[in-house]
Order: C-alpha cells, then sequence, then structure tokens
C-alpha cells in the first residue's frame, strides 16, 4: 500500500490534528487553565482555516483507489465550511464560558471540530460508504450538541427529535443506496454513473426518490422539514446557528455532488421534476409559516428552510454555474445567518429574551445590534447592494443558464415572489426594532468582546461580499 | 423450489415498510427505536443480497453492511443516551407529551 496518498487528506488531518490538541488539552490541563479551552480552539481554528486557503491552488488528486477526491471546488467549498465554523467558534466563547456549560465548553469545541471533519470527508468521497460514514460522523456529534443545555427541557426534547429524524432519515438514505447497488454493483458514484447510464427503470426511481427524501430531511426540504423548527428552538443558540448555515451548507454541497455526478444522465427524466416539486413546496411553506412565528430561533428556522429551497434552485439547472452559484449563496448565507444568529445569542446570554415583542424597541436602547440585525435582515431578504441580492440574482441566473424551458421560468418566477414576500417577515423584526415603542425596552448592554468579534466579520461579509465581485469571479473560475 | 433474489427481497421490504410504520405509529421512544432498528436491518439484508446474488465476485455489498451495523449501533447508542437524559428531566418518554415548545 501507498502511504503516501494520505497527502492527499492535508486538510482532513489538519483538522483531525486540532481536534486530538483540544482534546488533550482539555483532558489533561489544571483545571484554572481549561478557561482558554475555548481560545485555543478558535486560534486553531484560524490556523486550519489559513492552511485550507494556502492549499487552494493545489492541483485535483485523489486516493485510496478514488474513494477520496480533492479539487479546487472542493479545498474551496472546504474554505467556506471552515470560516462559518469559525464564526461560531468566536461566537459561541461568552456562552462557552457561562456558568452551566464552562464545566464541560471542551467537549462542545470537540464536537464542533469532529462534525466539522465528517462534512469534509462526506464532501470529499467518490464512493458511497466513504460518503456514509462521513454522513453519520457529521451527524452523530450533532445530536450531542443539540442535547448539550442538560439544565433545559428543551434541549433534551430538539435533541431526542433531531436524533430520531437523523436516524430515519439515513435509514431512507441507506434504502436508496441499497437500490443504487443493486442496479449497478458498485458503490463508487463514476460506477454508477456508468452503469445507469440514462436508463431509467423502475429500481432507479423508487431508489431516486428514497435518496432525494434522505437528503431531503438534512437539508430540510418540506415535506421533510417537521423537526426543523423544535430543533432550532431547543437547541443552544450557537449549536443552532452551526447547524443552520455549516450543516446545511455541507449537505447541499454533497446533494449536488451525488445528484450531478452519479445521476446526471437521468437529469430531465427523473430528479428534475422531483426538485422542482421540492423547492416549489419548501419556498412557499417555510415563507407562510415564518411570518407567523413569535420566537426568533424558530422564525429564523423557517427562514433557513425556505433559503434551503433557494439553494436547492442552484442544482435543478444542473450546469456548472450552478456549482459556483451554490458555493456563493452558501458562503453570503452563513455571513447574512451567523450576524442574525450573533444578536440573538447575545441578546439572549444577556438578558435571556428570545421573543420578536422583545426586540420592541431595541434601536434606542442598543442602536448597534440594531443595526448588525438589520444588515443581517436586507441580506437575508435579498435588498441590493448587500450581498443577500446579489447570491439570490446569481442562483436564479445559474437556473436559467442555458435553458429554454419554460418550467423553469415558471419556478424562477415563483421563487421572486417568494423573495417579496420574505421581505414582508424580515421586515418585521427591522421595524420591531426601528418603529415598535416599547414600555420596558431591552436595557442598553455591552456584549462580550468575542461576540462583538464575530458580528463584525458577519457585517464586513454582508456589505464586502456585496461590493466586491472578486469572490465570485475566484468561485467562477474555480468551477471552470 | 429455488430460493431467488425475491424472496429475500420482499420480507426485507416488508421490514423496512414495518419500520415506517411503527415509527409513525408509536408513542413510545424505546419503541421508535426499534422501528428504527427494523429499518437499518432491512437495509442490511437488501444488500448482503444484491452482493451474494447479482455480483458474486464482489465484496462491496458486504462490506457496507458490516459498516452499516456499525453505524446503527451508534446511533442507537446516542439515541438511548438522549431519552434517558430526557427520562431524567420529564420522568416520561411518551412523544405526546413532548410537545412543550409548539406554539
Amino acid at each position: 500500500m501507498d502511504y503516501s496518498q494520505f497527502l492527499a487528506l492535508k486538510q482532513e488531518i489538519g483538522l483531525l490534528i486540532v481536534f486530538l490538541l483540544v482534546f488533550l488539552y482539555d483532558t489533561f490541563c489544571s483545571p484554572k487553565a481549561a478557561k482558554s479551552v475555548p481560545v485555543i480552539a478558535c486560534v486553531l481554528m484560524a490556523a486550519v482555516t489559513a492552511f485550507g486557503f494556502w492549499q487552494s491552488c493545489q492541483p485535483a488528486t485523489s486516493a485510496f483507489a478514488g474513494m477520496y477526491f480533492s479539487s479546487p471546488v472542493i479545498v474551496a467549498i472546504k474554505n467556506i465550511l471552515n470560516v462559518g465554523a469559525l464564526i461560531v467558534l468566536i461566537q459561541s466563547l461568552k456562552w462557552a464560558n457561562s456558568e452551566f456549560t464552562s464545566i464541560r465548553r471542551g467537549e462542545f469545541y470537540e464536537l464542533i471540530l469532529l462534525t466539522l471533519f465528517g462534512m469534509y470527508l462526506m464532501i470529499s468521497s467518490r464512493h458511497f460508504l466513504m460518503f456514509i460514514i462521513g454522513l453519520e460522523t457529521a451527524s452523530l456529534p450533532l445530536c450531542a450538541l443539540v442535547a448539550f443545555d442538560k439544565h433545559r427541557y428543551e434541549s433534551h426534547e430538539a435533541a431526542i427529535k433531531y436524533v430520531l429524524t437523523a436516524v430515519f432519515s439515513s435509514a431512507v438514505l441507506l434504502m436508496g443506496l441499497s437500490f443504487v447497488y443493486g442496479i449497478a454493483g458498485t458503490l463508487y458514484y463514476q460506477g454508477i454513473a456508468s452503469a445507469i447510464h440514462g436508463n431509467m427503470g423502475v429500481m432507479l426511481a423508487v431508489a431516486l426518490a428514497f435518496v432525494i427524501s434522505g437528503f431531503g430531511f438534512k437539508i430540510s426540504l418540506v415535506p421533510f422539514h417537521l423537526w426543523t423548527a423544535d430543533v432550532y428552538q431547543g437547541a443552544p443558540t450557537s449549536v443552532t446557528s452551526y447547524l443552520s448555515v455549516i450543516s446545511k451548507g455541507s449537505a447541499a454541497f454533497a446533494f449536488l455532488v451525488v445528484l450531478t455526478t452519479v445521476f446526471g444522465s437521468v437529469y430531465e427524466a427523473a430528479w428534475e421534476w422531483m426538485l422542482y416539486g421540492l423547492i416549489i413546496l419548501t419556498i412557499t411553506i417555510g415563507n407562510l409559516f415564518a411570518m407567523r412565528q413569535k420566537n426568533m430561533k424558530r422564525f429564523l428556522a423557517f427562514s433557513s428552510i425556505s433559503q434551503a429551497g433557494y439553494i436547492m434552485l442552484a442544482i435543478v439547472g444542473n450546469n456548472g454555474m450552478g456549482v459556483s452559484a451554490l458555493m456563493f449563496y452558501t458562503l453570503v448565507y452563513i455571513f447574512s445567518n451567523l450576524a442574525a444568529f450573533g444578536v440573538i445569542g447575545a441578546i439572549e446570554n444577556a438578558t435571556g429574551k428570545i421573543e420578536m415583542t422583545d426586540y420592541n424597541g431595541l434601536y434606542k436602547t442598543n442602536p448597534r445590534l440594531s443595526v448588525t440585525m438589520m444588515l443581517a435582515m436586507f441580506s437575508l431578504a435579498g435588498i441590493p447592494p448587500f450581498a443577500g441580492f446579489f447570491s439570490k440574482f446569481f442562483v436564479f441566473t445559474s437556473t436559467l443558464n442555458g435553458t429554454d424551458s419554460t418550467a423553469l421560468y415558471v419556478l424562477v418566477l415563483i421563487a421572486l415572489i417568494n423573495t417579496i414576500i420574505s421581505l414582508y417577515y424580515y421586515l418585521l423584526v427591522v421595524k420591531a426594532m426601528f418603529i415598535n415603542d416599547s414600555e420596558n425596552p431591552i436595557a442598553t448592554f455591552r456584549s462580550a468582546c468575542s461576540e462583538r468579534l464575530g458580528m463584525w466579520i458577519c457585517v464586513a461579509g454582508i456589505i464586502g461580499l456585496g461590493i466586491v465581485s472578486y469572490f465570485y469571479d475566484y468561485l467562477l473560475t474555480v468551477v471552470a | 423450489m429455488d430460493i431467488t433474489l425475491i424472496w429475500y427481497l420482499v420480507p426485507s421490504l416488508v421490514m423496512f415498510c414495518c419500520g415506517v410504520y411503527g415509527f409513525l405509529t408509536r408513542r413510545n421512544m424505546i419503541a421508535m427505536l426499534v422501528s428504527l432498528e427494523l429499518m437499518l436491518n432491512a437495509v442490511d439484508i437488501n444488500f448482503v443480497v444484491f452482493n451474494r446474488y447479482l455480483f458474486p465476485t464482489s465484496m462491496e455489498g458486504w462490506m457496507f453492511t458490516l459498516f452499516g451495523i456499525a453505524i446503527a449501533a451508534a446511533e442507537t447508542a446516542l439515541a438511548i443516551a438522549i431519552i434517558i437524559n430526557l427520562f431524567r428531566v420529564s420522568k416520561n418518554i411518551d412523544v405526546r407529551d413532548a410537545t412543550k415548545m409548539k406554539n
């Protein structure tokens, strides 16, 4: 065996080393020194992120008989996830040092690093065995993370809902894969693709339906979204933010890879129409339910459901531009959503308030937080010149790139109408903060240094990605 | 009488459907977990049988089954840990009562 092929897994190994360092330090350091575990984790994570950017010019490589594959595109999506995870880690510093959490704060960072490792494997795999292992490595620690707040009942309820749906969706996905194996006789992506070769049979249709529903649970597409709101509400806010951007972004990218490389030849015959229906349902129902939410975390849960529908628009076009549009959308979504969760987390840590009515009159007492939240909402809704507008624009363009199918135009029209509907509920939050009066608004407070740093990065991302075209150009050249 | 592929596929599909039905109708979380195990085991049967009957020269399906069993065990352990935690907090593992967050 050629051991030098392990070198192809540079990023994974780097992340694993960071995990081991944090784990060993957390286990063996004195209780006094344990206070610095979160800071060490953040610094090491920043090092991994920098290493990832340094790796971005490496040529495409594969290892382990083609099971593992890495290319500039995959390095780019890993870098995007790294940035998001780094922001989540920074923002959670205060929460990790709070009274109830500090006793096991190391576990939070270790589990987050482990899930990120699983997502790396999931994205890089070109064989379904490796893919499933990556998927489970990503989702099992997340279940434990959702149950992290042991003193809160809601955390346990969310965790049991999450673990049961996660296992259920894995079982459905595995059932689909077993049929795919029955058709192709191999689990390599390329092998399956050449075995299918455009032959649409009943068995393949069933397999595809199972696979798409399995992924639908992971990305929380309607009608597989029922777990989302409860889990997002019950989980600790740091975990919710991680769940809503990093976990979703990586699953969406893996979904794209599986659909285009494995099932690319039956695009028009099968999955274009399955996704078509799912997208319309996801965007519309996500929006309609988001309108009537009072709890901010629940509200963002439904908002993230409808955002998942927009991400799927980049897949349904099945072209190269969709890949770059999806990556750019994930990047922008990371910044906008983490800015919103940063504000929610800061307010929750300081006052424990989480309802939308609590935000009434926030601008008068905490103007900076309000403006951050407003920018996040504008970006999520897609108002120019903020980044959210361009990410939506590129996603719509990629759907229609090089097609003259009327159905896809109708799909984009429906998505556009939904963008306007979403503007309503995003502006509800802005209205609560800036216009509504409150008799006892949230008192003026100064959020922790780490939280401010996280929010500054997010705001810089929201504005910078909207104005500077370099990032999207870079993603386009990487894909091409 | 020849035992062909279909003799295995039908029971595994029935197992899978029983698992889905049980998962959706059972109210006790442990029973739901049992249903999930049923679904995962149906998948394992499928892989083994496809490998044995259709592609006997390779071992990919069998290897996948081994990993599948390990993954199922890990999932069950985690789910049971969470159920025990929930039981400690609420003295109850009926899913109908785990609805405190609806609003």
